[in-house]
């Protein structure tokens, strides 16, 4: 076995250090009735060639996103990642090594880190970041449970235009806290409608921009009235580059930020690993879940970074800690950082500049078909059309046609009566001819 | 040492806040200042395709909707990137330098294969919304990996969705909520022993549990006559560690389910330390209700300076209706996923998060586990807990084992008896362990033993490097006994740092990088 490096005479030998007999001697502990005294019923080991054959089979059953014409977003997003991120994100220093609690020998780890929560921070337009959650969606989850905690109060009011998989999300994490969760009905442009839905119980506001319609919306008021309320604003993002040019949620006033990180330096992967950005005022961070990297100095004054304010965390708060979770995203947030590194923020400007354009050609090849609504009326990159008939069958016929042509609302959201529209989503990954043959194929099946 | 600075680029050491020194002092290895303290503000390091439009594109769709002021943060050329990264690369330890001994975090080999296999355009450049008939082959591979821990564990569901171990646990607490719920038996309490990883009394407690602890016998082991003091008609979960933190197998594991089902609660399993007893043991025979696995410990997903890992969760029949959305169902027009906790699925506690899991962490495991199969995974048990024992005969002439009796499992834990009165602490101990060319143990954890030192060398460790490993340990408590202690304070001397320190760290925290004088 390739990966098993004691030989037979090891083992031997070993054994007779250790005085056992055989290798059951030191499985004695297990119950006898528990012991398995021969290997589980499934196949035995197998050589690279036969396992990269076997899954080379099943990856090319999938259509992948770069094979043809794709124009899926709603929470992840398909962009170009530039070679040198995956290359770096495999140095062996970066991939194998744990959780960086000895820092006199991850220094690489935490300056990463360090340098992942500013520019995580500048990207969310507020203070302080942590060292990233599991992906946007638990990070939605927990920024209500923070809010819960920073107001003491105990109701969460979801704007229509959540993406309804962060909604659910939350909601499942929120109520298991106490945390009541409220969604207003679905809106393609309804973030403001969450203004009359406070009340002197409310923790939080949460609103999405652009929403899962797409739709852009500068949400200043909303922001000034949670805060007369004495709520909180949560500002969620799940297409991390329009950040490179609308304004931040700092900027609208947001007092805790989350953002779906994996448009930046990872791939679509079916939807995991990602990575969850979050950033709040610094008066909270006392409640931030998650790791944390200070900078400091060593002993002989020397600048170094290390986990800190590690008292909020699980390993050392048990059951009073703020949040439970231990392992984040760690390569996904070096891969985020590394692309970020790149881009910088003039390189991010333009990326956002080239999607939004792209999305504009998009929507103009749309609007010129027959029985084609536009419904988002601020878009980014996405934005949600009302076809002639039900969006999910559609969708089924074009990707036989070679056509990914989006993601239908009924996917994510059944009841919520929006059976006709299609959220469709451009990036610099788009090309002119990928727009000419969606517009021409679903042409061709309004028309028949 | 001295190096030869001519032509490369040195501050005047009286710049007062430089930060860093142009140089570590320690031949190659580079010091790297920040990224922002590299210059680069108007730069980029991506060349993006031409835009038609270019400064004039139409941005009218976003009127007052667009930043007050440019993002600021700095560029780096492909070059420039590249050698910040490798440079502070190099200032990590990783399991592919050396032996990477931390008890209850399973540092093993990460095979290139399956990274290789993640990559493949198939599954990394797959949507988690696009149509299911276009991703067929991806929910074969889910459902082949959902049988191979079902088959592996012997029981008959699983959630595959959690990201985390901690993620499974609530996974596994929800349910096991939801279902007191739905016989209407709401129950508000938990019991876990003193010896467990902190994400089991702080999920608990997420879920609303109150946290009561169980005692821990002599030998390392649940105190079966507490558990069943304690237990009564208001405990809803015992959740043990098996094989425990302590690095030893639960004797009397069926009975603590025994009384746990008697009682009306259900056994949950923090499945952190599987590797030791995959292949050997089922949980399912152990009478287990809800097991998370970590996918980044048994199954060998990296572990990335800190994730991402992923947290699969075994179910009973009892606890299976509550799972979380999705799930794979497999129907005549092949493989389908219910997203959606409605309708006859209406019983499911909701959904984890967004999409579907962890795919790219599922390819590596179902690689890693088809690679080793059912004979090697369970020689994988095997060689594990050969090297603890190995490790833990060889140092015990020295260093003193908190369970000296009988054998230990994957890990081998030592306390700080044999350091008492020598001057020399665990944390000295361990520190210069780093000098010797080695990464620290695990250590003050499991906090029941006093300045525990926790050893897990896993399976993938050779006779030889695992006897370096002894000899360097040995060497060093023989300096320990010649009360050598000068040796130990202070350390590490060679490493890229020395001792940070922590306090300043958390007093005024300086979280992120703010140019000079702001």
């Amino acid at each position: 076995m390739r990966y098993l490096p004691l030989t037979e005479t090891d083992r031997v030998g070993m054994l007779a250090t250790i005085g056992a007999a055989t290798i059951d001697d030191l499985f004695v502990d297990v119950p006898a009735s528990a012991r398995l005294s021969e290997p589980v019923d499934l196949p035995a080991h197998s050589g690279e060639l036969e396992v990269s054959r076997a899954l080379g089979a099943l990856a090319a059953q999938n259509r992948a996103a770069g094979a043809g014409p794709f124009f899926c977003g709603a929470g992840a997003y398909r962009h170009h990642v530039p070679a040198s991120v995956d290359h770096l994100i495999q140095r062996s220093e970066f991939l194998t090594s744990y959780t960086p609690y000895q820092p006199e020998i991850a220094q690489g780890t935490l300056q990463v880190l360090f340098e992942f929560q500013t520019q995580v921070a500048a990207l969310l337009g507020l203070p302080v970041a942590n060292a990233s959650m599991y992906d946007g969606s638990t990070a939605c989850a927990e920024a209500v449970m923070m809010a819960a905690r920073v107001t003491r109060r105990r109701k969460a009011v979801l704007s229509g235009g959540v993406h309804p998989h962060y909604a659910s999300a939350t909601h499942t994490l929120a109520h298991s806290a106490g945390v009541e969760t409220r969604r207003l009905a679905a809106a393609v442009d309804g973030e403001a409608a969450v203004i009359a839905a406070i009340d002197a119980e409310t923790a939080c506001v949460v609103v999405q921009t652009p929403n899962v319609f797409g739709t852009v919306t500068d949400v200043s008021a909303i922001a000034e009235a949670a805060h007369a309320a004495g709520a909180l604003l949560i500002v969620v993002a799940t297409e991390a580059v329009s950040l490179g040019v609308l304004k931040s949620p700092g900027e609208m006033g947001a007092d805790i930020a989350v953002a779906e990180g994996q448009s930046i330096g990872n791939g679509l992967n079916f939807g995991g690993p990602y990575v969850g950005l979050m950033a709040c005022r610094e008066a909270l961070i006392r409640q931030m879940p998650g790791r944390l990297c200070g900078e400091t100095v060593d002993a002989a004054g020397e600048r170094g970074f290390v986990l800190t304010l590690s008292t909020r965390e699980q390993h050392i708060r048990r059951d009073k800690a703020t949040s439970n979770i231990c392992t984040n995203s760690g390569l996904c947030a070096l891969a985020f950082s590394i692309h970020m590194s790149l881009l910088g923020g003039t390189g991010l400007a333009s990326l956002a500049r080239l999607n939004h354009a792209k999305a504009r050609s998009l929507r103009a090849a749309l609007a010129a078909i027959e029985g084609v609504e536009i419904l988002t009326p601020r878009l980014f990159n996405e934005f949600a059309v009302r076809l002639p008939a039900a969006a999910a069958p559609l969708v089924e016929t074009l990707a036989a046609k070679g056509v990914i042509a989006g993601v239908p609302v009924s996917r994510l959201d059944p009841g919520a009566g929006f059976d006709d529209v299609l959220l469709v989503c451009a990036t610099e990954t788009t090309t002119d001819e990928d727009i000419a043959a969606f517009a021409r194929a679903l042409n061709e099946e309004i028309a028949r | 040492m001295s190096v030869v600075s001519i032509g490369r680029p040195t501050r005047p050491a009286s710049e007062p806040d430089a930060g860093f020194k142009a140089h570590s002092g320690r031949g190659l290895l580079q010091d790297e200042p920040l990224i922002f303290e590299l210059g680069g503000w108007e730069k980029t390091g991506v060349d993006l395709p031409a835009d038609p439009q270019g400064a004039d594109l139409d941005l009218s769709d976003l009127a007052g909707l667009t930043r007050d002021t440019p993002l600021a943060l700095p560029g780096l050329s492909e070059p420039e990137t590249l050698r910040h990264y490798v440079r502070l690369s190099q200032k990590n330890h990783a399991i592919d330098l050396a032996l990477y001994p931390l008890g209850s975090c399973t540092m093993k080999h990460n095979p290139r294969l399956d990274e290789a296999m993640a990559r493949l355009p198939g599954f990394i450049d797959i949507h988690p919304l696009q149509p299911i008939s276009t991703v067929q082959g991806a929910l074969a591979l889910m459902d082949r990996l959902a049988h191979w821990l079902k088959t592996l564990t012997g029981m008959p569901a699983v959630a595959l969705s959690p990201k985390a171990g901690a993620h499974g646990e609530l996974c596994g607490l929800l349910a096991i909520r939801a279902a007191h719920e739905a016989r209407g038996d709401a129950r508000k309490t938990v019991l876990v022993p003193t010896s467990a990883h902190g994400t089991n009394p702080a999920t608990a407690a997420l879920v609303g549990y109150q946290v009561e602890e169980i005692a821990q016998t002599g030998d390392g082991r649940v105190d079966l006559a507490d558990l069943a003091a304690k237990l009564h008609d208001d405990v809803a979960a015992v959740m043990v560690t098996n094989p425990n933190t302590c690095g030893l197998f639960e004797r009397d594991v069926i009975e603590i389910a025994r009384l746990t089902h008697e009682a009306g609660a259900y056994f949950y399993c923090d499945g952190a330390n599987f590797n030791a007893i995959v292949g050997r043991v089922r949980p399912g025979d152990l009478g287990v209700d809800a097991m998370h696995i970590n996918l980044h410990k048994t199954f060998s997903t990296p572990h990335g300076g800190g994730g991402p890992g992923a947290g699969p969760v075994v179910l009973s029949e009892a606890l299976a209706p509550y799972a979380p959305a999705p799930w794979i169902v497999r129907g005549d027009s092949g493989f389908d996923l219910i997203e959606h906790a409605e309708g006859e699925a209406a019983q499911a506690l909701g959904r984890m998060c967004a999409f579907h899991g962890q795919m790219g962490m599922y390819v590596r495991a179902l690689a890693y586990m088809m690679s080793h199969g059912s004979d090697g995974l369970r020689q994988v048990a095997e060689d594990a807990v050969l090297n603890a024992n190995y490790i833990k005969t060889r140092l015990s002439g020295v260093m003193t084992a908190a369970f000296p009796n009988g054998p230990c499992m994957h890990e081998a834990l030592f306390d700080d008896r044999w350091l008492e009165g020598t001057g020399v602490t665990t944390l000295d101990f361990a520190k210069a362990m780093i000098d010797a060319g080695f990464h620290p143990m695990t250590m003050y954890f499991p906090l029941v033993v006093h300045g525990a030192m926790l050893i897990e060398p896993t399976e993938t460790e050779s006779r030889r490097e695992i006897d370096r490993f002894c000899d360097a340990l040995l060497e060093l408590a023989a300096a320990v006994q010649a009360g050598d202690v000068e040796r130990f304070k202070g350390t590490p001397f060679h490493a890229p740092l020395r001792r940070l320190d922590e306090t300043q760290a958390a007093r005024k925290p300086r979280l992120r990088w703010t140019p000079p004088g702001a």
